[in-house]
């Protein structure tokens, strides 16, 4: 405001310089038309569909014909007694899953970037990728034909020894570990990609001159790959702390039966079977738990991204 | 090995560069030689515990039911045969699933690049006025997300339940795929390129046909090959979306094979013999419908594993 006051001709010519160049780039807004409405249409609509949460929505009268409710369906939430198992059973998988899942790729990043033999690196790399690209199914079906109480592969070995068949996937107390070890299988090989790149961008010379000084190996990836990399680690930490409620929610519904249900129900699991699975859906009540989890996710990204900079200087943003 | 390549004498620089490595071989025969085999050996056991239960899968599929039953397979096929095979092709629900899954996987493929140039291109050009804001509009929804009641109810609304369209469209762009194909195009379209093809007459379409597109032949195949592999791997999106077991992608038939059991069903009712025959055939299917299931992927991806180390750096320097 002040500044077109006390230069009004240096605004106005920076502004119609901003609407000349717009109309020069016009086949550049047009290009950006179809991810604008598939944004509209797949992301934001959904985001305005939200509302149904505080709404007493009835498919007969609409989202907007549905009188509000208020935080009505939080309450009843919160209240039942599905909410703390619920909760409990969330976070101890997906913090189960972070403390193992999250260190081992940076430990084989750096071990792979320590070998000395292309030949072998590349080929331990392919290797390693490969299960990522298989889908959930197939990797629970593995799951499912090794883990067989009746001839599965695990259960011959544990025989050879001696014990009973376990049927693992129907055994509470076993659930976390097979998810989370499993998890650890098919994707550390992948998520070591990104530390690989950041290894790779670390300047060489900083190697060359650490070398030349005596630095053993070791001391080397301490002091100069570990710090190389930690600003992608915090990246990455903040943004799996905002994905810590969701994370697996495919892979869960899979390997979820009625004998483990007791640790496998989380919100996204709940919100699946409240909202689209019972004979009467209640679109309302499953919004309201997706808005919680949503929200509760939202502060946990932001906490973490405040907590990462006093800490480390590094953020997402 | 390369410390000294920059040194201005090549023939003074190889041979204090051989010396050098001499002095370093006596120094690293201890710690370093014993890190770098410890290294070789983790990363290596980790690749076999990759590995084996893959080949196991494989190896399971072509042996005979009897052999798996009796834990004969170890790692190679034992009594090597295709039965399960021929029946699996056999079976309708498996080649509708199979054509079904090849159907989204092309149309996700072409419509999520399409999409992601579309979104990435015009985003990496600094002249774009509002982009700043575009692209914070387009990364919020990735941030806080709405859920899949909302989103449900969304495809519900356009009246795509039950349509192909309803497994393609929803999920067809991905944000991480744009902010990776923005990055390659910052690093790689020059400025100059645009005046000079300016100069020559060219507007922003043909600039972005003739010239970016040619130049961007890895990206376009990441995504196109990311595209495919996710469409390929679902599975939610047809459990929540369709009904009609004609549109029914091969991960979901998987699905109701292997984890639910559901083909048993049918098989009540003959006598013994044949019922064991069954089972034995049934539980050699299983293999062999996940080696299906995960050929495609692992056939496709060393075409792209090494563009995207790239990928991954440009997308984590953003």
């Amino acid at each position: 405001m002040t500044a077109r006051d006390v230069h009004p001709e240096v605004s106005s010519s920076r502004r119609s310089l901003a609407r000349r160049r717009i109309k020069r780039n016009w086949r550049l807004y047009v290009m950006l038309l179809p991810p604008v409405i598939f944004a509209v249409l797949f992301l934001y609509w959904p985001l305005y569909g939200m509302q149904m949460a505080f709404k007493d929505f009835s498919v007969a009268n609409g989202i907007n014909g549905s009188p509000w409710v208020g935080l009505k369906y939080f309450r009843t939430f919160v209240d039942s007694y599905q909410f703390w198992p619920t909760i409990k059973n969330t976070i101890i998988l997906n913090f189960y899953e972070l403390l193992a899942g999250f260190p081992i790729p940076i430990v084989l990043a750096l071990l792979l970037n320590s070998l000395r033999s292309a030949l072998y690196r590349r080929g331990v790399q392919l290797i390693l990728f490969a299960p990522h690209f298989l889908s959930t199914v197939v990797v629970v079906g593995i799951m499912v034909m090794l883990l067989d109480p009746h001839g599965g592969l695990i259960n011959q070995a544990t025989g050879f020894f001696g014990a009973g068949p376990i049927d693992f996937l129907g055994e509470p107390s076993l659930f976390r570990h097979i998810f989370v070890w499993s998890g650890v299988w098919q994707s550390a090989g992948y998520s070591m990609v990104i530390y690989l790149a950041a290894l790779a961008g670390i300047d060489p010379q900083l190697h060359e001159a650490a070398k030349v000084d005596g630095a053993s190996r070791l001391r080397r990836i301490w002091h100069i790959d570990l710090p190389g990399i930690l600003p992608v680690t915090v990246v990455l930490l903040v943004l799996n702390m905002g994905s810590i409620l969701s994370t697996g929610f495919e892979k869960v519904l899979l390997m979820q039966n009625s004998l483990n249900v007791g640790v496998s129900e989380v919100i996204d699991t709940y919100v699946y079977k409240v909202g689209l699975q019972s004979s009467i859906p209640q679109f309302s009540y499953a919004t309201a738990i997706g808005v919680f989890k949503s929200v509760t996710a939202l502060a946990l990204l932001l906490c973490a991204n405040w907590l990462a900079r006093r800490i480390s200087r590094h953020s997402l943003f | 090995m390369t410390m000294l390549q920059t040194s201005d004498s090549p023939r003074r620089g190889r041979g204090v560069n051989s010396f050098a490595s001499a002095r370093r071989q006596v120094r690293e025969s201890t710690s370093d030689r014993a890190l770098t085999v410890v290294s070789a050996g983790v990363v290596g056991a980790f690749a076999v515990a990759i590995l084996y239960p893959l080949i196991y899968v494989i190896s399971s599929s072509f042996s005979s039911g009897a052999a798996i039953n009796s834990g004969a397979v170890k790692l190679l096929p034992v009594d090597p045969n295709l039965d399960a095979y021929r029946q699996i092709f056999d079976s309708p629900a498996f080649v509708t699933g199979f054509i079904n899954s090849l159907i989204y996987s092309i149309a996700g493929a072409v419509l999520g690049t399409v999409l992601t140039v579309l979104a990435a291109y015009p985003l990496s050009r600094a002249d774009l006025d509002g982009r700043k804001t575009i692209l914070f509009a387009l990364l919020v929804p990735t941030l806080f997300s709405a859920g899949i009641i909302p989103t449900y109810m969304v495809v519900r609304d356009l009246h795509l339940l039950n349509t192909r369209w309803a497994i393609i469209l929803p999920g067809a762009m991905s944000m991480f795929n744009v902010i990776i194909t923005l990055a390659f195009y910052q690093v790689t379209i020059p400025e100059e390129l645009l005046e000079a093809s300016r100069l020559d007459g060219a507007n922003d379409f043909q600039f972005l046909l003739r010239v970016v597109l040619p130049l961007s032949k890895p990206i376009l195949a990441v995504n196109l090959l990311f595209y495919a592999i996710g469409q390929w791997n679902g599975w939610f999106t047809s459990l929540i979306y369709l009904t009609n077991e004609h549109l029914f992608p091969l991960q979901l038939v998987l699905r109701q094979i292997l984890l639910q059991n559901q083909v048993t069903a049918d098989q009540m009712g003959s006598d013994a013999a044949a019922l064991v025959a069954q089972k034995e055939l049934f539980d050699k299917l299983k293999y062999a419908l996940l080696a299906v299931a995960m050929l495609p992927p692992l056939i496709a991806f060393p075409f792209v594993q090494k563009h995207f180390v790239r990928g991954a750096l440009l997308g984590s320097l953003k």
